[in-house]
């Protein structure tokens, strides 16, 4: 037991599950830092894969199909910001909607295009990237982009005018628009980057799995938002929250075969996120005007 | 202007939005090679044209009842509830656990029994978040989220593991002492339909809300709350124990749903049979303004949306459904926004109009 969880097989298995929460969980830490909340991240997730599904199989080239889930997340995202950041509504509500409109859609559209509600065609996976080299880790260009994509980001978000911007609006916008920052178009912003990170988690996921079904998703844009709380609204802190997830689900994978209450493995980043918001690990705070509305005076 | 009228103002905002979505929802119909008139001619008279179709409706409209007013008990109180969707889990488990355990008892005692244990379990698992607002200050929006999924693994954990009839994902039976009849021993042509005496039970809670709202002093404190945290703080209101209280409440009400799944329809526990109706109940209380009343109608409104999508099936996929509901909230959302712009605009107008006369 001991020597199959300290295997590289092991971690390798571990990350690739940390995948599609990681992805998300960094888009939504820049759309909270920019004062939107997003739970319309399993939705968005949903339809990107959807997406990246159909586009894969009418192209036969995976990274086309990738290109189009991320677009389409961005899409979705635009009508949450649409909703919540240019008509103020309230973003709980937007993000419920979003989430049961990619329920339909998506099995209805499955329904017209690959005539099953829950299940599409076999697509191409990655097998036909060859130019990456064959060590664990690095032959997987999503695994390497993820990593890629939190270094950078989260220099952006604390080393860079634009990350600036983009916290002010969210804790103080009254004052970043004093200053003369857009605040509508830097939320928007924000949404929409958001919706282009859990766009590439969800592609990651039918590509993964070489075709859509119905629900695929399972949950993991709502584990991206605990992840993004565990890690207190920061890339890193987000990252290290869903390798501590990716690692727990390995193991109920493992354990499997020898225990019957792998559901209570599941409930731990559930568990862990309400700990931690009822202020038992440090303190998570949220940016000051999370979710709340900019009205200008 | 006058309070009637611009509250008359605000129903054009639920209005339009139906109006726009049935419009959308014809534009997928036309997109999927279907005649959108024809369909809808279906749609309407398989839900509303006869007696049968009436009574599917009712069915469908009852759990929607139930998490609706959830929501809005709490919304009322200045708290969001999402966790409609675990509380029902909780006590829908509960009221079927109770059924097929003590399945001796008589039915004047076990039918109270399973809807008490359906209002506590929901109530429960209300109150958890309650709880970690009150003491903590930690937001009731991701905790009952995160409640939901707790509720999930739990449920799937006890049916699967503990209690599942053999190659099933539901439990054994309840007794059958503890079924609600259904409404066929009233018409005889509901005959087959799932309706059941469950939609009293929902429109009685419906009534005990709107006078618990409105007729009681917890009622009362509750509203304020909501209205103004800081004002009823200094009225004296103990803000912690009535946050707790309310989603209790809220949970208990959610709790109820086993009544219509289990003790009237299926009699037994099934995992994944709730389909999301925890976050309809959003969108029902959303578009009722959160008014107990207004629920019933807005219940009954997503229960022909419901049932109404499954009868003209054989030409839509079914899931129009989710499209439809997503879509009026969305425009729900908007309209409202827009609407109450224009109120303040004409407000305005009359105030300046005021001044000059």
């Amino acid at each position: 037991m001991l020597e199959s969880v300290f295997s590289i097989a092991f971690f390798v298995q571990s990350l690739r599950i940390s995948l599609p929460y990681a992805l998300p969980a960094l888009g939504a830490t820049f759309s909270e830092r920019s004062g939107v909340i997003n739970i319309a991240l399993e939705g968005i997730m949903l339809i990107s894969a959807f997406a990246t599904t159909v586009g894969t199989y009418y192209s036969n080239e995976p990274f086309m199909g990738i290109l189009i889930g991320a677009l389409a997340g961005m899409l979705t995202a635009l009508l949450h910001g649409i909703i919540s950041v240019t008509f103020k509504a309230d973003q709980i509500v937007s993000g419920i909607a979003i989430n049961v409109l990619a329920i339909g859609l998506t099995k209805f559209s499955c329904q017209l295009i690959f005539h099953s509600s829950s299940n599409s065609a076999r697509i191409v996976g990655l097998e036909q990237w060859k130019f990456l080299p064959n060590i664990p880790i690095l032959d997987n260009p999503f695994i390497v982009g993820t990593i890629i994509l939190f270094l950078m980001l989260q220099v952006v978000l604390f080393k860079t005018t634009f990350g600036l911007r983009l916290r002010a609006v969210g804790e103080h916008p009254e004052a970043a628009d004093t200053a003369g920052v857009n605040v509508k178009r830097m939320r928007h912003l924000g949404v929409l980057i958001s919706g282009a990170l859990a766009g590439l988690g969800g592609a990651w996921l039918a590509i993964d799995q070489h075709s859509f079904t119905d629900g695929m998703t399972a949950g993991r844009g709502f584990i991206a938002l605990a992840a993004m709380i565990i890690g207190k609204w920061t890339p890193y802190g987000a990252a290290g929250a869903c390798l501590l997830f990716g690692f727990a689900e390995s193991l109920s994978i493992q354990l499997q075969s020898t225990s019957h209450a792998v559901q209570f493995i599941q409930m731990i980043p559930y568990v862990l996120t309400m700990i931690v918001l009822a202020g038992f690990i440090g303190r998570a705070t949220p940016p000051a005007a999370d979710g709340i509305p900019y009205e200008k005076e | 202007m006058k309070y009637y009228k611009t509250s008359l103002l605000q129903l054009i905002g639920p209005l339009l939005a139906l109006l726009l979505s049935f419009l959308i929802g014809g534009i997928f119909i036309f997109f999927v090679g279907r005649d959108p008139i024809l369909v809808y001619e279906r749609f309407f008279s398989q839900t509303l044209g006869n007696a049968y179709g009436m009574s599917q409706v009712l069915f469908k409209a009852t759990p929607l009842m139930f998490t609706g007013l959830c929501v809005a008990l709490s919304f009322r109180a200045g708290l969001f509830n999402i966790g409609a969707e675990g509380q029902l889990i909780i006590g829908t488990f509960l009221t079927a656990w109770v059924g097929f355990t003590f399945n001796s008892l008589p039915a004047l005692v076990l039918i109270p029994f399973c809807l008490i244990a359906g209002i506590l379990g929901g109530a429960f698992w209300g109150a958890i978040p309650g709880v970690l607002k009150a003491k903590f200050g930690a937001h009731e929006v991701i905790n009952t989220i995160m409640m939901n999924f707790i509720a999930a693994a739990l449920v799937s954990y006890l049916v699967i593991n503990v209690y599942a009839v053999p190659a099933t994902i539901h439990t054994p039976q309840i007794s059958p002492a503890s079924e609600l009849p259904r409404l066929d021993f009233l018409v005889d042509s509901l005959r087959g339909s799932p309706a059941n005496v469950s939609v009293f039970l929902a429109l009685t809670a419906s009534i005990f809300c709107y006078y618990f709202l409105w007729k009681t002093r917890w009622g009362y404190e509750l509203r304020a709350l909501g209205l103004s945290r800081s004002a009823s703080e200094y009225a004296g209101i103990n803000i912690g124990q009535r946050t707790i209280m309310t989603l209790a409440l809220s949970g208990g009400i959610a709790g109820l749903v086993g009544s219509n799944f289990v003790m009237g329809y299926k009699h037994y526990f099934e995992l994944g049979f709730s389909e999301g109706i925890g976050y309809i109940g959003i969108a029902v209380a959303l578009l009722a303004k959160n008014h107990p009343l207004g629920i019933i109608l807005t219940a009954v409104f997503f229960g022909i949306l419901e049932y109404g999508t499954l009868t003209i099936g054989t030409f839509v996929p079914k899931e129009l459904s989710n499209i439809l509901q997503a879509i009026v909230i969305l425009f729900v959302l908007i309209t409202s926004k827009l609407i109450n712009w224009w109120i303040r605009q004409l407000q305005a107008l009359t105030a300046i109009g005021n001044v000059h006369a």
